[in-house]
C-alpha cells in the first residue's frame, strides 16, 4: 500500500516562494514534493494559495539551491557585529527632507 | 420555468456528484500533495453546485433551499449525466473521468458566459476559471500517465475505454437542451461537443492514448436514470440530513 509520504518522497524537493500582492517581493513560505517544475507550481497553487496569499509563486528544486554553512557562521556574519557605522542611523537628516 | 429550474439541475448536479466523489480520495490520494489538489477540485465544485441549486430552488418557487434540494431528493430526481457517478477506481481511472467532465464544462461554461439568463452567464463566468484549472490539473496528469510507465499508460488507455461511452449522453441533445439552446440560455450541444473533442484530442495525442470509438449509448442520467451507483453515493451524502434532519454546521 501507497502511503501519502512514500509516494511523494521517490518525487524532488522543490521550494516555493509567493509574491502576496504587486509591488513586493517573492517571500519564501514553504517546500513541497513534485515530479517536475510544472506540477510543483500546481502544488504551490493549491497548498500555499488557497486562502488567497499571493498573486504569483516561484518554485526552485531545493538541491539547487546553494547554502552557507552553519559552521561558518562566525566567520562570515560575526565580523558585521560590531561596525555599527555601517547603519544609517549615523547621517542627519535634513530638516527640509520630510518623507524619508 | 419548470424548464429552466430542470436544466438549472442538470448542471448542479454533475457538479455536486463530481464533487462528492472526488472528496472519496481525501486522506487516501498516492500524495499529500494530490489530496489537497483533489480535495480543491472538489469544493470548487460542490461551491458551483451550491450556486446552481441556490437558483434552482428559486426557480421553483417552492422555498426549497441548496441543502434541501442537494440532501432530501430521491434518486430519480438526480439529473446529471451518469460519467459523474462513475466510481473512481485507480488514480488513473479519476484522472480521466476527470479531463473528460473538465473539458466538458469548460467548453460549455465559455459559451454560457454569454446566456440570455444573467444568473447564469455571472455563474459562467465565475465558474469557467475554476474549471480552467480543473482542465491544467487533470489534462497534465493524463499526458504524465499516458506517457508515463508502461503499466500507468495501460491503466490509463483502459480506463480511457471503460468511460468514454459515458461521453456519448454529455452531447445527447434531447428536447430540454435544444430548448434551452433555442432561448440562449446555453449553448448547442453540438458546438461544445466540437469544441469538446478537438480539445481532448489534443490531450490524448500528448498522452498517447488512443481515442475509443462513439457508441450509441442507453444512459439517461440527465433524465433522472441512473446507474446503481449513484444509490451508493447518496446514501453516504445524504445519510447525515436524513438521520438528522436540518443538522447545520
Amino acid at each position: 500500500m501507497n502511503t501519502p509520504t512514500e509516494v511523494s518522497r521517490q518525487w524532488p524537493l522543490y521550494e516555493v516562494f509567493v509574491r502576496a500582492r504587486g509591488g513586493l517581493d517573492h517571500k519564501h513560505v514553504g517546500s513541497l514534493h513534485a515530479a517536475d517544475a510544472t506540477m510543483a507550481i500546481d502544488h504551490a497553487r493549491d497548498l500555499y494559495t488557497r486562502r488567497q496569499e499571493g498573486v504569483s509563486i516561484w518554485v526552485v528544486p531545493s538541491k539547487d539551491i546553494t547554502a552557507s554553512d552553519p559552521a561558518e557562521s562566525d566567520s562570515l556574519f560575526e565580523p558585521a557585529r560590531d561596525k555599527i557605522y555601517r547603519h544609517p542611523t549615523f547621517y542627519e537628516i535634513p530638516d527640509e527632507v520630510k518623507t524619508l | 420555468m419548470n424548464e429552466l429550474f430542470r436544466y438549472v439541475l442538470r448542471l448542479g448536479d454533475l457538479s455536486l456528484i463530481l464533487g462528492q466523489r472526488l472528496g472519496e480520495w481525501v486522506g487516501h490520494a498516492p500524495a499529500l500533495e494530490e489530496d489537497l489538489g483533489l480535495a480543491n477540485i472538489a469544493l470548487d465544485l460542490v461551491g458551483q453546485a451550491r450556486l446552481l441549486l441556490t437558483y434552482a430552488g428559486e426557480l421553483e418557487g417552492r422555498g426549497r433551499s441548496e441543502d434541501d434540494i442537494a440532501f432530501l431528493r430521491e434518486h430519480g430526481e438526480y439529473l446529471n449525466a451518469i460519467l459523474a457517478e462513475q466510481p473512481n477506481g485507480d488514480f488513473g481511472q479519476s484522472i480521466v473521468r476527470q479531463v473528460l467532465i473538465d473539458a466538458f464544462q469548460l467548453e460549455l461554461y465559455e459559451r454560457m458566459t454569454s446566456s440570455t439568463d444573467e444568473r447564469l452567464a455571472a455563474f459562467a463566468a465565475k465558474s469557467v476559471k475554476e474549471v480552467r484549472y480543473h482542465l491544467r490539473y487533470s489534462g497534465g496528469w493524463l499526458v504524465r500517465l499516458g506517457d508515463g510507465t508502461e503499466e500507468s499508460h495501460a491503466r490509463v488507455q483502459s480506463a480511457l475505454d471503460r468511460l468514454w461511452p459515458y461521453t456519448v449522453e454529455l452531447f445527447a441533445e434531447d428536447d430540454l437542451d435544444r430548448l434551452m439552446a433555442d432561448r440562449g440560455v446555453a449553448p448547442r450541444l453540438s458546438e461544445v461537443q466540437a469544441a469538446w473533442s478537438a480539445r481532448i484530442d489534443e490531450i490524448l495525442t500528448a498522452a498517447t492514448l488512443s481515442r475509443p470509438k462513439d457508441r450509441p449509448h442507453s444512459w439517461h442520467g440527465k433524465r433522472g436514470q441512473h446507474s446503481e451507483h449513484l444509490g451508493y453515493i447518496l446514501a453516504e451524502m445524504q445519510h447525515l440530513q436524513r438521520a438528522y434532519p436540518g443538522a447545520r454546521w
